[in-house]
């Protein structure tokens, strides 16, 4: 009965004639009291898309001015010695190579030691525990731990670990990351985990599989994707705190080898180099700060990719 | 509705042969006075597999169940009937007592599988539900392959050599019919086979384990026409090793493949017999308004 391009109010096209069965036909098959209720949806719809498209924009706006600043500030520093050389002093050439590797150790470690914690705590939440007051504490426990700002983190880490060592060291500051992945994990766990619909649990319930093996065999792999996207943006977000490794790992000219020492890293060099008055050094902090933006911007990329792909039926 | 008259026609003889020799059935239930069924407790009937006595079931303060009895005889299909929300697949979830995944569910009263109560506390879960299998409405193969979706279950209970396992999990996949749609595709995910043959899966899944009981909650609801077609048609194959009971919305499916019915309303078991009887000449006025559909 419709004609392609035919609307029924907006543009005036001859319509065909129907009966809406409010009674009077005003040939667009709509009678008045109903058409200004429908003028009125339109105004209203067209009023909230034009202010979500232009906040859409504002933010759009910023990240583009962000990222253009970044890479044309910061590209051409970006050569191949800055991944081999050690900081060097004011005057001479060197790189980020020590700062890199530093940044690589400490978010490994601190993702080795955040990630299972964080795994297994947002299984007992989701599988175990579930609705019980014992859950309530721990995700409200875990709430507080996800917004605390990292400095608080840093100075906490700085006390126990740091004071009681009697030195910085690259152990700390992945402690101190440590403590930031954890709840982004726990509660990406446990969201992934309750994605899992419950008839596959009772499914597997009902061959009279014990809830470990359920949790172990059958959820888990349902929601594999999940938990790894989870971690993966631990480690988008940890890759490039400062704060927390100012009061930790604090800062090292050389390569070092032992994570009992202090370590360099990237963010802690990006905020010395780029506050200081030497040229090659501020442009070592552009080079650096390209670096960690893009590695950031490559890892939501890679959680977007694995989210795609492994689309569960469940 | 010629299809249903044959099958309303089968329903009877089995009706006959089991008035034949003897083997009380649930017609032998006592009408009481306010027309509700009862029974008496000393009076066990021989062939029943299952037995449910003053079964009432809660979700929290809500009683979803109002002292159920009745009897399910051994492999036979027994289908529950009824409108949304009246109970029929609560029902069904106390059998292996699935529902006690969920806190806040409980059920009072007794339930007798081969003369012993299944409510008890001390009943091991997994042991009866190894007993009781279960299909569910929707699909729900695992994410694994084919193959392990089968060889699952049956790792649990046994520990079977490789040929064996091929062979059982053959035999479970002949057994629901689907062996020669999937046999050239053992590998591949249990997910990515259609619907109907996702529910077959399951199907084969459940019997692996061989279990007494199998329990259908809507199993073809989810399917077209030409999967339910095959669901049925699985279903009266397999009631001779089976008991079986199914819950099912389509009337004319319950009248299809079952040998008895019971038509439950707002939690109460309002009538049970022989599914010809229940489908032909109800006793209750209840009963005749929905399947003659005027209400529900």
């Amino acid at each position: 009965m419709t004609t392609k391009n035919w609307c029924q109010l907006c543009c005036k096209r001859a319509a065909p004639e129907l009966n809406n069965g409010f009674g009077i036909n005003n040939g667009y098959g709509i009678n008045n009291s109903q058409g200004r209720i429908y003028r009125r949806r339109k105004f209203v719809n067209s009023l909230v898309m034009t202010a979500s498209v232009l906040t859409t924009l504002f933010g759009l706006f910023w990240l583009v001015w962000l990222l253009w600043t970044l890479l044309s500030q910061g590209l051409q520093y970006l050569k191949p010695s800055v991944f081999y050389l050690a900081t060097p002093p004011p005057g001479s050439s060197g790189g980020l190579g020590n700062a890199i590797l530093g940044s690589v150790v400490m978010t490994f470690v601190g993702v080795l030691i955040g990630a299972p914690a964080g795994i297994l705590a947002g299984t007992y939440l989701s599988e175990f525990a579930r609705e019980s007051k014992i859950a309530m504490v721990i995700r409200f426990a875990n709430d507080i731990l996800l917004s605390a700002p990292s400095i608080v983190l840093g100075v906490f880490i700085y006390e126990v670990v740091v004071v009681s060592m009697g030195h910085f060291s690259a152990w700390a500051g992945s402690l101190a990351l440590a403590l930031i992945a954890l709840p982004i994990v726990v509660r990406t766990t446990e969201d992934m985990l309750h994605l899992v619909s419950n008839s596959v649990r009772e499914a597997a319930a009902a061959l009279g599989t014990p809830q470990w093996k359920i949790t172990v065999s059958i959820v888990f792999r349902a929601a594999r994707s999940g938990i790894l996207t989870g971690v993966l943006l631990a480690v988008a977000r940890i890759s490039g705190e400062t704060a927390p490794l100012l009061f930790t790992a604090l800062n090292n000219q050389f390569w070092t080898h032992s994570l009992n020492a202090p370590i360099a890293n990237l963010p802690v060099v990006i905020f010395q180099f780029a506050m200081s008055p030497y040229d090659d050094w501020q442009h070592l902090a552009w080079a650096g700060a390209v670096l960690i933006t893009l590695t950031i911007l490559i890892i939501n990329v890679l959680v977007r990719v694995f989210l795609k792909t492994s689309k569960t039926v469940f | 509705m010629s299809s249903m008259a044959d099958n309303t026609l089968s329903a009877a003889d089995v009706v006959n042969t089991v008035s034949d020799s003897n083997i009380p059935g649930p017609l032998y239930f006592q009408k009481n006075k306010e027309g509700g069924v009862s029974y008496d407790v000393a009076d066990i009937v021989d062939n029943a597999k299952l037995s449910v006595r003053s079964l009432d079931f809660f979700y929290d303060n809500f009683k979803a169940l109002h002292s159920i009895s009745l009897d399910i005889m051994s492999n036979k299909v027994t289908a529950f009937i009824g409108p949304s929300g009246c109970g029929k697949s609560t029902l069904l979830r106390c059998f292996n007592r699935i529902y006690e995944m969920y806190p806040r569910q409980t059920a009072k009263g007794e339930i007798l599988l081969d003369g012993r109560n299944i409510l008890g506390k001390s009943e091991n879960l997994n042991l009866l539900r190894a007993k009781v299998g279960m299909v569910f409405q929707k699909p729900t193969p695992f994410p694994m392959s084919i193959y392990e979706n089968i060889a699952f279950g049956v790792k649990l209970y046994e520990r079977l050599s490789r040929v064996e396992m091929d062979e059982r999990v053959e035999w479970a996949l002949r057994k629901a019919a689907i062996w020669d749609e999937v046999k050239d595709k053992l590998n591949q995910s249990g997910t990515e086979i259609s619907g109907g043959q996702q529910q077959r899966l399951c199907i084969a899944r459940a019997i692996a384990i061989k279990p007494e009981i199998l329990l259908l909650d809507e199993p073809a609801s989810a399917l077209d026409p030409i999967s339910t077609l095959k669901i049925e048609e699985l279903i009266d194959e397999l009631k001779q090793d089976y008991t079986i009971v199914i819950v099912t919305h389509n009337m004319q499916q319950a009248a299809r493949v079952s040998d008895f019915t019971g038509f439950l309303y707002l939690g109460k078991l309002i009538e049970y017999d022989d599914t010809s009887t229940i489908f032909t000449k109800p006793g209750k006025k209840q009963t005749q308004d929905y399947i003659t559909g005027r209400f529900g």
